[in-house]
């Protein structure tokens, strides 16, 4: 029955487009020159490993939101791996919990030679908020040299892709 | 007769106090602690809801220990408190009466050092036996930090299961997706998961201490960034108890305006996890369209408030983002287009034979287990508990609300949840514009008073309570937080049991509990 449905959708609507240039007119522009970028540096794949320290989750869900198919950051060339030996970048959130510090460390050396670290929302840059805490770093740099900055709280998917193009290039 | 009537019949306090409309503190005896909890329990059919310490040495010498209960009948929190003197710190674990007392013991054994005597568990929660030194207790009042982290040489305990073929599959704290850390040990045989066993605590920053001496502005900020998909209930619920210290009444622009961003955020969860859902069986087409329903809900907040997370609109006496009448109207007509979306998402679903399969009675957290561990919000309604602190309390009451509860507890169940509490949430939004009137946003605390009162708003995972106590300088003096996922972690460790470990993902997205609500 659905495939009928399916069918008759097809048939009666035609070719149904999201039209991303409406509904966040900068990301075309934005993505392409990112996918320039990776194509020449990164052979058209730059992978990367996100990592939580301790972050209220509001920074996944907008690194989530830009693999949604309105922004869909993966036709640019950047991909989420599960896995840190697949990795180019670490991105990191969160003010750094001590409990994290070994699984941050060891994610780290877990990766391929050649990498670099990003530092993701207010937290993560000096620990924002939680700055002042009993348990956490106060900041991925103290734990590692962190390469990139990406301020917000959190930031959007369009600021997330703008700070890495302006970074890459 | 009201419980606290049939309550006085057998157990006389030392001490009643009654200053907030729904709130009363009933001080009992050391002996009659466990009793008077055990009472309360029975007659209002409610977990420990909260139980947490203050630190009172410098005062009254003393250290005083809380325990909450909520009688849904009546619409009031009962608390049976306990004084003990600073020098002896011990007192008789409720645990082993009340399963559901078992995680706040061990909290306040590691955050105060002070001992539950008798208690069935007493491992770390958050600060982990790897990094932190004995002998630091982060909540007392005299504490200083440890000169060195990190090198304790101790590990945790893990509940081990023995037998032939037995085997344990550790898993985190760092995850294969985008999402928090937490430590999953599951022993199976062959497929099926006999135990397991959750270790949490990895996002721990110490919010209760941190709040600590902040004054409320500040520390509204802070509750915001305690679990950031409930950034509105959170701020909403310190809101609240701050408002009720103050003697505040928000005006009834806010008060709707504030149910209409409470069920917006509800509404992007939920899509959230029913795309969650759809994804960890593998239906990527219909989790894609449930992320674009995300998404425009996170849009239009934005366009709303300026914060995709409906961060920075709650203020202490009201809010700060009004919504015009021109973008009320704007608002009615995304939410029907939302709605329309939803329904077609809900049919995809439902007519793919092989998703049902998976959801369908896989997770089961049946009804009596769920009251015994203390499942609240929306897992429990899952599970046929009707507890939701929106019942009759207004907006709601005038718009008609009523719970939306299934029996099964399956995660085809929270799916059910999720789809109509969606729906009933556009109802609601739309009821909500309707009776908007002209009127001031915020009132303005004006008296500067030294009290506590609780703030308890049911966020879209459930009860989101934080007890709040102020000094005359209207700094905070303590302030306990409870995420609903504090309670309800254990309910996905029932769930499991006896399903086979690829559908581990699947049960877990169908509760889709904080980590750094849980850890604070």
């Amino acid at each position: 029955m659905a495939i009928l449905k399916i069918i008759k959708n097809r048939l009666v609507k035609g070719i149904v487009d999201l039209r991303r240039e409406e509904l966040i007119p900068e990301i075309e522009p934005l993505g392409q020159k990112l996918k320039i970028i990776i194509d020449r540096r990164f052979k058209g794949s730059f992978h990367i490993r996100e990592v939580d320290t301790g972050s209220c989750g509001a920074c996944e869900s907008e690194i989530i939101a830009a693999t949604n198919p309105i922004y869909d950051i993966q036709r640019f060339g950047v991909n989420f791996v599960a896995s840190p030996k697949h990795a180019d970048a670490l991105l990191v959130t969160g003010p750094v919990s001590r409990n994290m510090l070994l699984a941050l460390r060891k994610t780290y050396e877990a990766m391929p030679g050649d990498k670099f670290v990003i530092a993701l929302g207010d937290c993560a840059i000096n620990g924002g908020l939680f700055k002042e805490s009993y348990y956490t770093l106060g900041g991925v740099d103290k734990a590692l040299k962190v390469d990139l900055f990406i301020p917000g709280c959190p930031p959007t998917p369009v600021e997330i892709i703008k700070q890495l193009v302006a970074f890459l290039s | 007769m009201t419980i606290r009537e049939i309550f006085e019949k057998k157990i006389k306090p030392l001490a009643v106090n009654t200053r907030h409309r729904d709130e009363s503190y009933l001080t009992v005896r050391p002996d009659d602690f466990i009793p008077a909890c055990l009472a309360f329990h029975k007659l209002c059919h409610s977990p420990v809801m909260m139980m947490f310490v203050e630190d009172k040495r410098k005062t009254r010498s003393c250290f005083r220990l809380n325990t909450a209960f909520y009688a849904a009948a009546e619409r009031h929190w009962y608390y049976v408190c306990l004084d003990f003197p600073g020098d002896n710190q011990d007192f008789p674990a409720l645990a082993k009466e009340i399963y559901s007392a078992t995680l706040f013991e061990r909290e306040i054994w590691e955050m105060f050092g002070i001992h539950p005597e008798g208690s069935p568990d007493l491992r770390r929660l958050r600060l982990h036996e790897e990094v932190w030194p004995d002998g630091f207790s982060p909540l007392r009042k005299d504490f200083s930090a440890p000169p060195e982290t990190g090198k304790t040489g101790r590990t945790y305990d893990f509940i081990k299961g023995e037998g032939e073929g037995l085997f344990e599959i550790p898993v985190g704290p760092v995850h294969a997706g985008i999402i928090g850390p937490g430590h999953f040990r599951f022993t199976s045989a062959g497929e099926p998961i006999i135990n397991l066993e959750l270790r949490l605590g990895w996002t721990h920053r110490g919010v209760e201490k941190l709040m600590e001496g902040k004054d409320i502005n500040e520390a509204l900020k802070l509750s915001e960034c305690v679990s950031g998909d409930s950034a509105f209930a959170h701020s909403l619920a310190f809101c609240e108890a701050a408002e009720k210290i103050f003697g505040l009444t928000p005006p009834p622009r806010a008060q709707l305006l504030r149910a209409v961003y409470l069920e917006l955020e509800r509404m992007y969860n939920h899509a959230n996890d029913i795309g969650g859902i759809a994804l960890d069986v593998g239906f990527t087409f219909s989790a894609s369209f449930a992320s674009v329903i995300k998404e425009k809900i996170l849009q239009l907040n934005g366009e709303l408030t300026a914060s995709r997370y409906l961060k920075g609109v709650n203020i202490v006496g009201g809010i700060t983002k009004d919504i015009a009448d021109q973008a009320a109207k704007g608002l009615k007509d995304k939410l029907t287009t939302l709605l329309s979306d939803l329904k077609e998402l809900e049919e995809i679903l439902f007519s793919s034979a092989s998703f049902m399969d998976r959801v369908d009675s896989t997770g089961i957290l049946r009804q009596k287990t769920a009251e015994d561990i203390g499942i609240v919000g929306l897992a429990g309604r899952a599970s046929g508990l009707t507890l939701d602190l929106r019942s009759d309390v207004e907006p709601y009451r005038s718009a008609g609300f009523s719970p939306v509860v299934f029996e099964t507890g399956d995660v085809l169940c929270r799916l059910k949840v999720r789809l109509q509490e969606f729906k009933q949430s556009v109802e609601l939004i739309k009821a909500f514009l309707a009776r908007l009137a002209p009127g001031p946003l915020a009132v303005i605390p004006a008296e500067i008073r030294e009290d506590f009162a609780l703030g308890a708003v049911e966020g879209w995972r459930g009860p989101v309570l934080y007890w709040l106590k102020l000094d005359a300088k209207r700094r905070i003096e303590r302030c306990k937080i409870v995420d609903p996922s504090f309670h309800n972690w254990e309910g996905l460790a029932f769930a499991v049991q006896g399903e086979i470990i690829p559908d581990f993902p699947l049960c877990n997205k169908s509760f889709d509990l904080s980590y750094s609500g849980n850890d604070l």
